[in-house]
């Protein structure tokens, strides 16, 4: 069997700069269980990326293996994907990342994929400060190989089967911040209103950006026992700040000596402007932001929102000093030393 | 004691201490019997240790260009490390020579041997002409060369302007190390009869030849093969390749008017990022590689089968070392064929290269690329570590500045455009080999979705039987097309019929030459033949169809080779005889000859 989407345009639909609908974003029908939290992660993408008007097929999508990185194929039909293998994304993406740096490279990942059988590449892309957005859909098991507990899942949850967790969760968002990523964001996919602005905002941010996406499993992890239900989560989010993205071209109306404001300019020039809901939320401060995690995981919550940004980061091809040509682009006379260059490397081996 | 003189034909060992500086002067000696015309080939016998345990360093000089490891015990040995000194003794020939330091007396039981000893006080000499420790230490090393130079009747001035050479820049340590060569030299002529009876006499055998490791020559082949993206991690003997490749590349790929980079290189977490990396290049285009050894080669093994059936062009360097596991890091064997003709699971299949010398190092690397990107597969560089990581005397380096690269079948956004549709898998030539596309080429068509997952052939997930199987075959195509791509079988026939024939590859080959000489002597002719790739061309199986005998030689135990020549060509295992070296040391001549002169003498018995 297989799905097609309807091509049917309504006259109606708001075009972007480029001329562009959201539909011209969309990927393929999905096939996830209905209900799913990873879809509603693929249309937050397809809005984040319309409404920064980004060419489509500037953006390469990159994945490891899990329902939530089949979720690719559902979003930006014009981009090129990769759905690597369990838990390797990241090291792909940095050869991709390697060849073009001028491409975006938007990457969707699982909690099983990426704290269990790939915490080791998530660790070193982090460190590698490697300019990308990557994604965690994190409903707290594994949903592909139906509900077997995540390394995500809290100490003393229960899987659908009543299987206990036993052992200390790993939370990536600290890992992150630890590992010095320069963009870490924590949302809910239920959440629209803070999911797309933050996504813009981690699409325009020069350098790694992570985003840990609470992405409730309707089929294995939606019942009492859990702590990554659409119930349980709806109940328990606290926003630590609700962030705008203004974009480069809007005027950004003055808000100076209001407390409650944080306008950050991005490399781009766009601004994050964060409006606090804790008076003392300070998101350019990597140490209270991992002290914040901490402090409302015991209070049984879930902190949510822009938790670290450090708009200056350098990534990995500023380090490297990596040609501004993209590597896949340049031609052989560039690349090839020539016969002069080799006889005389020849002769100095004499 | 009988002596007579052996000019250009014997074996010297140095016996040191990891970390003593002797790896300069040991290869000045090498390089200045190369430069005086003279074939000489050398080899690294040292531990999988940093500091304070034995090496060896065995050269062997030989006008006839035999050169490869010789059997039994050397000529002249060396002796700096007193702790090898019995073994070291025990390893020199009746009538040979034991070079040592006599600063300290040989104890009673090491004298007794049948062997000349020449005892130089190095170290006193040292105590006294130095006072830097370090120098003390460093010129031990000069001191003997400067000996040796007198012993064996090597031309002074070519290792002076050797010493000149290596340290270009430092006119100060030229002096000094010119001095330290000239106090060996004089203590030997001053208390030997120099020459010895083994001696370099000029000659003019090395014409344009050139010295070089194979690891430098595989990095400067992916220089100019256009590699700019590579994932690595450390692992001996392949640790070297990415050395040599960031070096040249600090030379020839930093752009001089922006001092930026054409090139990236990623020194990633482990192996399976390692090619993670190189995949993700390769994915986007550029040309990408990797470099490692067997332990590197098992866990890229899920990589490599990606790599397979998304069908990436990647290139993969394996300096192949002595297993299974970690076995022994710092020896030498071709244990890893049916690993990399095979490796991941399922029905995978990849393309292997087998270069024999430094000169193929370099051509077979810089051609792995047009390959890779030609067949979008991964290929397989299978060098060992006797040839990436010694000096080998070779034919020099080429380049044609005509020959362009083969990037293969890559849509444009012009072809995309004046395409109607575009399907990823779709066979459109018939030979396996479908059309890419590169991501931002085009803002509407050509775009798709690459997976280790099964697809139509317009790259969307299908699960259905008809569907598989298709791509499968096609891949199959895919492996057979591959063969008009790949460099051809090497065959010598001999003058004179044979029945009997030699297959070989790769290190093997060193000691062809002399092994066919040798069994010439013993009224056996034999036919050759030098795989240099997998798969295997038609050549192949005519060859061995041809013969009634044929020995596969191979430095493994379990005739790995032989295994994948009889599956993939469909043989019977009667006429494919096996001759097998694997004590991680490279195979000599006289194996071989051993190995063939046995069988045919059974046959006989038999007969
Ligand atoms: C090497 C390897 N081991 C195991 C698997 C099986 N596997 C596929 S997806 C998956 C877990 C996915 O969980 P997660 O990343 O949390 O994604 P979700 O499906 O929950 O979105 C596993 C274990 C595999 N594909 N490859
Ligand atoms: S199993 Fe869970 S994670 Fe997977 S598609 Fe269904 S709801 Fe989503």
């Amino acid at each position: 069997m297989s799905f097609a989407k309807s091509t049917f345009h309504h006259k109606g639909l708001p075009k972007n700069e480029l001329g562009l609908t959201y539909r011209d974003y969309e990927g393929a029908l999905s096939t996830l269980c209905a209900g799913c939290g990873h879809d509603s992660i693929s249309a937050a993408i397809v809005h984040a990326c319309h409404e920064l008007s980004i060419e489509p097929h500037t953006i390469v999508k990159m994945s490891g293996i899990g329902c939530s990185s089949k979720a690719p194929n559902y979003f930006l039909n014009n981009a090129h994907g990769f759905n690597t293998v369990h838990g390797r994304m990241p090291s792909v993406t940095t050869g991709a990342n390697m060849a073009n740096q001028h491409l975006t490279y938007l990457a969707m990942s699982g909690d099983g994929d990426s704290a269990s059988i790939g915490l080791g590449q998530f660790a070193h892309v982090v460190r590698r400060q490697l300019n990308m957005v990557y994604m965690v859909a994190n409903n707290g098991v594994y949903g592909l190989t139906k509900g077997q507990l995540a390394a995500t899942s809290d100490k003393g949850v229960k899987n659908k089967a009543g299987e206990m967790s036993l052992f200390n969760d790993i939370d990536l968002c600290c890992m992150a911040l630890q590992l010095g990523a320069s963009f870490v964001a924590r949302c809910f996919s239920g959440d629209k209103r803070q999911l797309v602005p933050i996504l813009k905002a981690a699409i325009s941010h020069q350098g790694f950006a992570f985003i840990d996406i609470i992405s409730p499993c309707v089929t294995f992890n939606n019942h009492p026992d859990s702590t990554r239900s659409y119930d349980y989560v709806q109940q328990h989010v606290t926003a630590g700040a609700i962030t705008d993205y203004v974009p480069i071209k809007e005027e950004i109306t003055s808000v100076a000596g209001d407390g409650e404001y944080d306008d950050i300019c991005l490399h781009d020039g766009s601004v994050l402007r964060i409006k606090k809901l804790d008076q003392n939320y300070d998101a350019s401060n990597r140490l209270t932001a991992m002290i914040d995690i901490e402090e409302h995981k015991k209070r049984g919550e879930i902190l949510t929102g822009l938790l670290y940004v450090d708009p200056t980061a350098r990534s990995f091809h500023d380090i490297n000093e990596t040609s501004q040509t993209p590597l896949n682009q340049l031609q052989q006379d560039v690349l090839c030393p020539g016969e002069r260059v080799l006889a005389s490397i020849n002769k100095s081996l004499r | 004691m009988m002596t007579h003189t052996k000019i250009n034909d014997f074996v010297v060992k140095f016996a040191n201490t990891n970390g003593t500086g002797s790896a300069s002067a040991n290869t000045m000696f090498a390089k200045a019997i190369m430069r005086m015309g003279v074939p000489v080939s050398a080899k690294n016998i040292f531990p999988s240790n940093i500091q304070g345990a034995p090496t060896w360093y065995e050269v062997r000089i030989n006008e006839r260009d035999f050169l490869a490891r010789r059997a039994g015990k050397c000529d002249i040995v060396v002796a700096m490390n007193a702790q090898t000194y019995s073994l070291d003794v025990s390893d020199v020939i009746d009538n040979g020579y034991f070079l040592y330091d006599s600063s300290k007396p040989l104890s009673d039981t090491l004298t007794s041997q049948n062997i000349h000893y020449l005892g130089i006080p190095i170290a006193d000499i040292c105590r006294k002409e130095f006072n830097n420790p370090r120098q003390r230490q460093l010129f031990k090393n000069v001191i003997y060369l400067g000996a040796l130079a007198a012993l064996l009747g090597i031309e002074f001035n070519v290792i002076k302007t050797l010493i000149s050479e290596q340290f270009k820049t430092k006119e100060k340590l030229i002096s000094a190390n010119i001095y330290a060569l000239e106090l060996g030299h004089q203590y030997a002529i001053n208390h030997f009869s120099c020459p010895l009876d083994y001696q370099i006499q000029r000659r003019d055998l090395i014409n344009n030849r050139i010295m070089v490791n194979g690891n430098t020559a595989c990095a400067l082949g992916a220089i100019y093969g256009g590699a700019t993206v590579v994932g690595w991690y450390p692992i001996t003997p392949s640790t070297s390749v990415v050395d040599a490749f960031a070096n040249y590349c600090q030379r020839l790929r930093v752009d001089p008017a922006s001092g930026k980079k054409n090139y990236a290189i990623v020194q990633a977490e482990d192996e399976l990022a390692a090619i993670g990396i190189a995949i993700g290049g390769g994915f986007n285009g550029a040309r990408a590689f990797t470099a490692t050894s067997g332990p590197g080669i098992s866990l890229m093994a899920e990589f490599l089968g990606l790599a397979y059936f998304a069908e990436i062009p990647v290139v993969l360097m394996n300096i192949q070392r002595a297993g299974p596991s970690t076995g022994m890091p710092t020896r030498t064997q071709q244990s890893d064929i049916l690993a990399c003709a095979y490796a991941s699971h399922g029905d995978t299949k990849h393309i292997l290269l087998f270069p024999d010398s430094p000169h193929e190092c370099f051509e077979l690397s810089a051609m792995a690329f047009d390959l890779a990107d030609r067949l979008q597969t991964p290929v397989i560089i299978m060098s060992d570590l006797d040839l990436g990581m010694n000096d080998h005397l070779t034919a020099p380096m080429q380049w044609n500045d005509k020959h362009k690269y083969d990037h293969g079948k890559i849509l444009s956004m012009r072809e995309l455009d004046s395409l109607l549709s575009f399907g990823r898998y779709r066979d459109v030539d018939g030979d396996g080999i479908c059309y890419r596309t590169i991501a931002g080429t085009h803002p509407t068509k050509g775009a798709f979705f690459t997976r280790g997952t099964s697809r139509n052939q317009d790259a969307v997930y299908s699960e259905k039987s008809s569907d598989y199987v298709a791509n499968m075959q096609r891949l199959e195509r895919k492996f057979d097309s591959a063969k008009s791509y790949l460099p051809k079988p090497q065959v010598i026939s001999n003058d004179t019929p044979s029945d009997v024939a030699l297959i070989y590859f790769g290190t093997t080959s060193q000691a062809i030459t002399e092994a066919v000489y040798l069994l010439k002597a013993q009224g056996i002719n034999v036919n050759l033949m030098r795989i240099r790739a997998f798969p295997f061309q038609s050549q192949v199986a005519t060859f061995i169809n041809n013969h009634a005998k044929v020995f596969v030689i191979e430095q493994n135990r379990d005739a790995q080779m032989r295994t994948l020549l009889m599956s993939e060509l469909n043989l019977a295992p009667d006429n494919l005889l096996s001759i097998v070296n694997y004590d991680g040391l490279s195979i000599p001549a006289q194996a071989i000859v051993d190995g063939v002169v046995t069988h045919c003498n059974q046959q006989q018995e038999v007969s």
